[in-house]
Formats: C-alpha cells, structure tokens, sequence
C-alpha cells in the first residue's frame, strides 16, 4: 500500500506506534498481575514485576526514538513533525522538538516514567518483594492510563495521509535554544520522580506499613525528584531571563507556577519524611503529602499542556483532552485519598516531643510550604474559577503573589537553621541561646549595613532580605562548627546527609540574597539610541558601535553592536540581535548578556525607528546570578543526601523489617 | 494533660495560626491586586472609572500607530469592531505588535481616556488571540447583530 509514494514513505511511525501500544499492553498488565501476585502471596507472579518494569520502559524508550527518527529524517507524513519541525532546523533542534508540544511531551514523560520504574526495578535489592510488587503495580496503573490518554487524544504519530506537506511548520522559535532542549526534559524527571514517592506511598498504605523502613526507601527518591524539579525550574527561569529579551526571571506566569507548586510540597515532603525515618512521626501527614505532591505535578505537566491553566477557551475547544485529563486527574486523586482514608487510621504515630524540637520546627516549615504552594494554587485558579462562573475576566498581578510569597519565605529563612540546629524530642533555650545570638548580631549588623553599602540609601526590604540569609548561613556554620568540633575543614568527614543539608539551607540563603539585590537594585532603560550614540547608567557607559546584518540557518538578524565602559575600562562587546525566522516569519529578541558574579549587565533590541535609530532596553542586574546560584546549591545538596551510605545499607534494614513480618492488609 | 492530647492540640494551634495568616494575607492582598479586562465597547460607555488599573485590548487599528519623533512614546488604538479606545506607551512593543494583531495593555484612563498602558503583551505566536480579545470581538460582533434585528423591527 506504500507503493503510491515509492521511498519517500518510510514505515518508521508505525513501528513506534506499535512499540507505545506494546508498552500499553504491558502496563496493563503490570498493574494486575503484580496485585495477584501479592493477593496469592504467590513469589512466581510477584517476581514477574522487574521484568515487567524493564520491558515497558524498553517499549516506551524504542517508541521516543523512533519518533526522534522520524524528526531527524524530517517525515513530515507524521503530522506532529510537520508541525513542529522543518528541513532547515538544525539536527538538535530537530531532536529536542521531540518535546517541542503537547504530544511529544506527553510521550517523553510516559517515557520517563517508565524509565523511573526502571530504576526502582534496578536499585530495589534491598526491597521486601512484596513492598516492590506493590510499588510497580502502581506505577503500572499510572503508566496505563497516560499511555492510553497519549494513544487516544494525543498520538504523536499521526499521519497526514495522503497529502504530505512538502515542508514543515518549524519549531517555535522560542524553543530553538539550548535552555529548552535541557529544560522540560530536567523538570518532566521531577515531575515524574514524584510518581515513584506516590506509588511507594500508596504500596505502604496497602501493606498498612507505614514505618521508618518505608520511609527510608522513599527519601532517596524524593529528594532524586526534588534536583531535578530545582534544576529544571531553575533552568526554566534562566531561560526566561534570557530568550524572551526583557530580562525578567520570574513572572508568575501560570507554566511556572505549575512548576513550583509540587516543588513546595516536595521540599515539604522531604522534611516529613524525615520525622517519619528518625522518629516514626507525622505518617500520615507525610503519605497525604505524597499524594498531593504528586497530584499537583500532574496538574502541573497536563494542565499547562494542554492549555487549560491559560484560558478556559483552550478547555472548550478540546474537550475529549481536557475531560480525559480531569477524570485521570479525579482518579489518582480520588482513589488515592480514598486508599488513605480507608487504611490511614490504622497507622497512628507513636512517640511525643516538646513545643521545642526538631520536630515543632518541621512541622513550622511543612505548615508554611503547604501554605505557599495553597496560595499559589488559589492564585492561578482563582480567574479559572470566575471565569467559568461568568464573573468576567480577570487577572492575578505578580503584585499579589508577592504579597502572599515573600512574607512566608522570611518566616521559613528565619526556622530553617534554627530547625536544623535544634535536637530531636526536646530542646533546651539555653543550649541554642549563645549560637542564636551570635547569629543574630552578625545578620543585624550586616543586614543593617547592606544598604548603606549598595547605594547609600535606607533599604527595609534589603536589611530583611540580607539580614535573614546571614542568619541563616551564620547558623548553618554554627552547626557544622559543633558537629566537627571547632574545625570547618573537617567538613568532609560529616555524613554526607548533613553536608548535604547544610549546603541546601545555605542554597536557599544564597537564592535570597540573591532575589533581594536583583528585586531592588536593578537597573532598567529604554532608549532610543542611534549608532555612534552612548548612554550612562548606573556607572556603566554604553556606547552604540554599528548596527548591521547577519543570516542564520533558519533565520535572518538585525544586530546591533555595543560596547560596555566602567569608567574608562570596556568590560563587555555585546551583541543583541532581532531574529526574523523564515517559516513562520516570527520575531525573536536574542539579549545580549555579560554575565558576572555580581553584577549581569543586559542589553536587548526592542523595536527599529526612523533613522537609523533603535529602541533599546538596557539594564544592569547586581547579584543576578545568585538565584539560580542558590538552586545550584540545593541540588548538590539534595544529589550529597540521596548518595548517603545509610542508603545503601537498606538492605539489613529491610530484612529486619521482613522478619518482623507484613502486617494483614 | 495526655501527651498524645498535646501534641494534638499543637497541630491544631498551628493550623489555625497558619490559616488565620493565609486567609488574612489572602483578602487583603487578592482585593488590591485584581485586574478586570475591560472591552472598548465599555471603556467607551464610559464604565471604566479614571484611575483604575485595567487591563484592556483588541486589535490594533491599521494606520492608528504613532511614535514620538524622539523617545520611545508611541500612541496607538485598538479595537472590538465596535468601539475604539487610544493607548499611550512609553516603551518597548513586544516583537508580536503590530497592526491588526490582538494585544493587550495593562494601565489606568488618563482624564482625556487615554488608557496609559505599564505593560503591552502580544503573546509570542502570531496564531494566538489573547482569549480576552477574542470574547471581546465576538461579544461585540454580537451586540451589533443584535442591534441592527432590532431596528429591523
């Protein structure tokens, strides 16, 4: 039937359908057999789950590649690489537009997901197997109804038969940049990270087991999901900043909210699963946020995807999407809370502590995470909400979400180290009073003086903001100043669980810091500048050189070019550029950026007027680079805890647990 | 008191301290911060209050764009294709401005109802209509049908 159109017609699309249909078959299958498995307490069937786990992801990583395939090749009888991608798009351009819409990335994270089962297949040695038949059951049950949403609603492999468009639609130019061929890759492994704490979550509400070995196994994996979701919202920000040309790092946008929202409940979840492992508290508490965390990861890569968070209109004009992804949505979310209402009454905690612990501070930092994530929630629900009730359109301001984030972030700078310095149980004032004081005189003191040194000038925002992250890095030295008895340098020697914490805490000083300088002490101006022109802004002179013209291989540029003084000195030769791109004749503003440790200086192209002359935006942003900087910091943190060799010694652990026997479910 | 019992009411005492802040910092803050699309039609009618912070839009009028001949201030109409209303801008247009294309600004009417904008989207993709602008245009594509049956009668 291919003989109409000779070579040209390649049978590489139906191979990949087929291997994401086998993969179907397969998670099906894997969110039964698996169950029986633990039902019969029959070994045989419960066994079957790692090869099951391998083979699903096997299927799924074929199917991604042979659609990669088929961009490469520019099959543009696949409707999906018609759209998104063109002869003239540059090979990993070509690659990374696999992920480029809807139904690529839906592809791209059952794909991971089925990688991630992988992985708790391989790394699972230690696991009780019914614990493990239990977790891949789950994670089959989850895979199983994404693939079929991917098969049914949004197939990637559609064919435009009979007529092949002889050219593709290109890759939104936006997205041909390197930022966004590592970015959504790095934030989809967070979001389905989570799936792994969810299904380990609801296997342990199963068994009625939810002890510290439970714990134990799901840490590893949160905070594994926990760097990736930092780095790729931290990537998405970095990109913002520099590819959409005005030079701003967060907008409030509802894409990125869906980002930090599981985030937040993340970083909650981390810290209860903590009081869960040490000290067999907060059980219930911690499996509900597993549930949550993972829900809002799906709110986050569905909702966003398919357009519903931007408008209720992009609701309305796909409703077979949007109805399949709010009842797979109402699934996981239904059923897991009713697996939890049924069987969490059976796991009460035990042990007490006093209003002085480590565990009221957890419980401080859990309480002010989950309300940030609410309000962040309410925020970019609330003009869904008015819309669809027909109370006219309105919108939520950054102004607002401000309002709700910064107040609460203060308070949580201000626990963290004091948390994490303070015992277990019970704490006595007078055993932390010496160090707390010590820490905070030196936040006053350089808090109070950081404005004066910045501009001169009375700054309340940049004394709170300063003096907070030197409080909390004054305590997280402290801390490792007592753990290592007076000597910092043998900081490597502590557990790596602790160095890995104190770094995250000092990250998020570091963020702070950060957030606080750019926030108040940014620079911004629109010009009108022609060539020959200079313009002096805050001490920086910058000088117009030439204007002139330069051809790319999917696009042509208006470029500018300027040079950068401090005073006598040029610092910087930069070159900001106005992309036409050919396929869809779209203009994309390229900024040009001298990126440095305290200051970044930014110059972008923003519209041609008569003459010769151009409007151009041009800013210097003082300690830029420490936002994302902090996340750095996190991530290391997070990567130096999951490598814990606590870790690996789950395996006597866990067989201590499988003396103790599985309680009846 | 039983220790289970304390710790319990110290899981209640924190909830309701923490949803006293949330709620608290919630209405005072959504009751300053919400902007409501405004159509032309209705700035027109004169039910958009000087000095209220609205975001409004439509479709550029062709031919309406006018810069300053030094600075970067440009005065431009939009359109519902019933009613206009002139904004001034004093900045840089997002790559997607142009005539003809669905924006939308976010600024206060001036006494002479010029809305002066802060803020000009054109969102980055020259199929996409702000879902705003759209309603607006059908909404007042509507009125105008409506309008013309009845003087029919």
């Amino acid at each position: 039937m291919f003989d109409l159109y000779g070579d040209t017609l390649t049978t590489a699309p139906e191979f990949g359908q087929l291997a994401l249909i086998l993969a179907f078959v397969v998670a099906v299958i894997q969110s039964v057999i698996p169950f029986v498995g633990v039902q019969r307490r029959d070994a045989l069937l419960m066994s079957w789950s790692r090869p099951l786990a391998a083979a699903q992801a096997l299927f799924l990583t074929v199917s991604l590649v042979v659609l990669g395939y088929c961009f490469v090749i520019d099959d543009f009888s696949v409707t999906y690489v018609a759209t998104n991608s063109n002869t003239a798009l540059p090979t990993p351009y070509k690659i990374s537009a696999v992920w480029g819409a809807h139904e690529g990335s839906l592809l791209l994270w059952v794909t991971m997901l089925g990688l991630w089962g992988l992985a708790v297949a391989w790394f699972s040695k230690g696991l009780p197997l019914i614990m493990l038949a239990r977790v891949i059951g789950v994670l089959g049950i989850v895979s199983a109804g994404f693939i079929l949403f991917t098969l049914e609603t949004s197939n990637p492999f559609a064919r435009t038969l009979p007529s092949i468009p002889p050219e593709g639609g290109d890759l939104n130019p936006l997205l041909q940049d390197f930022g966004l061929i590592v970015h959504p890759p790095t934030l989809y492994m967070g979001y389905v990270g989570l799936s792994v704490v969810f299904a380990f979550a609801i296997a342990a509400l199963l068994g009625g087991r939810l002890d510290a070995a439970w714990a134990r196994w799901s840490r590893p994996w949160t905070t594994a999901a926990w760097v990736f979701l930092t780095i790729g919202i931290a990537l998405g920000s970095w990109w913002a900043y520099y590819e959409l040309g005005w030079g701003g790092w967060w907008f409030w946008d509802p894409v990125e909210n869906a980002s930090l929202m599981p985030w937040l409940v993340a970083t909650a979840l981390l810290h209860s699963l903590a009081v869960t492992e040490k000290r067999g508290l907060f059980k219930s508490w911690t499996v509900l946020l597993a549930i949550f965390a993972f829900s809002l990861s799906l709110l986050g890569t569905f909702l966003v995807r398919s357009g519903v968070l931007t408008s209720v209109h992009a609701f309305a004009s796909d409703p077979e999407r949007g109805v399949f992804i709010l009842a797979l949505l109402g699934l996981c979310v239904g059923g897991s809370l009713l697996i939890y209402a049924l069987k969490a009454p059976t796991v009460a905690s035990v042990g007490r502590y006093e209003w002085l612990s480590k565990e009221s501070f957890l419980m401080a930092n859990n309480l002010l995470l989950l309300v940030a994530a609410f309000a962040i929630l309410l925020g970019t629900l609330y003009p869904l909400i008015i819309d669809f009730m027909g109370m006219g359109k309105i919108s939520v301001g950054a102004a607002w979400f401000n309002t709700m984030f910064v107040p609460l972030s203060v308070a949580l700078t201000l626990i963290i180290g004091v948390g994490a310095l303070s015992r277990w149980k019970a704490d006595q004032a007078s055993r932390l009073k010496n160090e707390l004081i010590l820490a905070a005189v030196l936040a006053l003191v350089v808090g109070g003086l950081s404005p004066f040194l910045a501009d001169g000038s009375l700054n309340w925002q940049v004394m709170m903001g300063v003096g907070i992250s030197v409080w909390l890095i004054a305590i997280s030295l402290v801390d490792i100043w007592k753990k290592t008895r007076g000597n910092l340098l043998r900081f490597g020697s502590l557990s790596l669980s602790f160095q890995g914490m104190v770094l995250a805490h000092i990250g998020v000083a570091v963020s702070v810091i950060g957030v606080t300088m750019v926030a108040n002490y940014s620079q911004e101006e629109s010009v009108r500048m022609a060539p020959g022109d200079s313009y002096v802004m805050s001490g920086y002179r910058f000088e117009f050189v030439e204007a002139g013209h330069i051809d790319g291989p999917n696009y042509s540029s208006d470029a500018t070019r300027f040079r950068v003084f401090d005073g006598d000195r040029e610092i910087a030769l930069l070159q900001p550029e106005k992309r036409r791109y050919h396929a869809r004749g779209s203009v994309m503003t390229e900024a040009a950026i001298d990126a440095g440790l305290f200051r970044d200086v930014y110059v972008s192209m923003g519209e041609p007027l008569e003459d010769g002359a151009w409007g151009m935006r041009l800013q210097v942003k003082p300690f830029m680079r420490w936002v994302w900087l902090g996340a750095i910091f996190m991530s290391i943190g997070g990567l130096l805890a999951m490598l814990d060799k606590r870790y690996r010694q789950v395996k006597r652990a866990s067989s201590d647990v499988q003396k103790s026997g599985e309680v009846p479910a | 008191m039983h220790p289970q019992r304390k710790k319990r009411l110290h899981l209640i005492l924190f909830l309701v301290v923490g949803v006293g802040i949330a709620v608290g910092l919630l209405a005072y803050s959504l009751s300053q911060n919400i902007n409501l699309f405004q159509t032309p039609t209705q700035i027109a009618a004169g039910e958009v209050p000087v000095g209220q912070t609205i975001r409004a839009g439509g479709l550029v009028v062709a031919g309406s764009v006018e810069r300053d001949s030094d600075g970067l201030g440009v005065t431009f109409k939009v359109t519902d294709g019933a009613a206009e209303v002139s904004i001034f801008y004093d900045g840089i247009l997002p790559d997607l401005f142009r005539e003809g294309q669905g924006i939308v600004a976010l600024g206060k009417l001036d006494d002479k109802r010029v809305l002066q904008a802060s803020e000009v989207l054109a969102k980055h993709d020259e199929n996409y209509m702000p879902p705003e602008v759209q309603d607006a245009l059908e909404q007042a594509h509507k009125d105008g049908k409506q309008a013309m049956t009845e003087k029919a009668y």
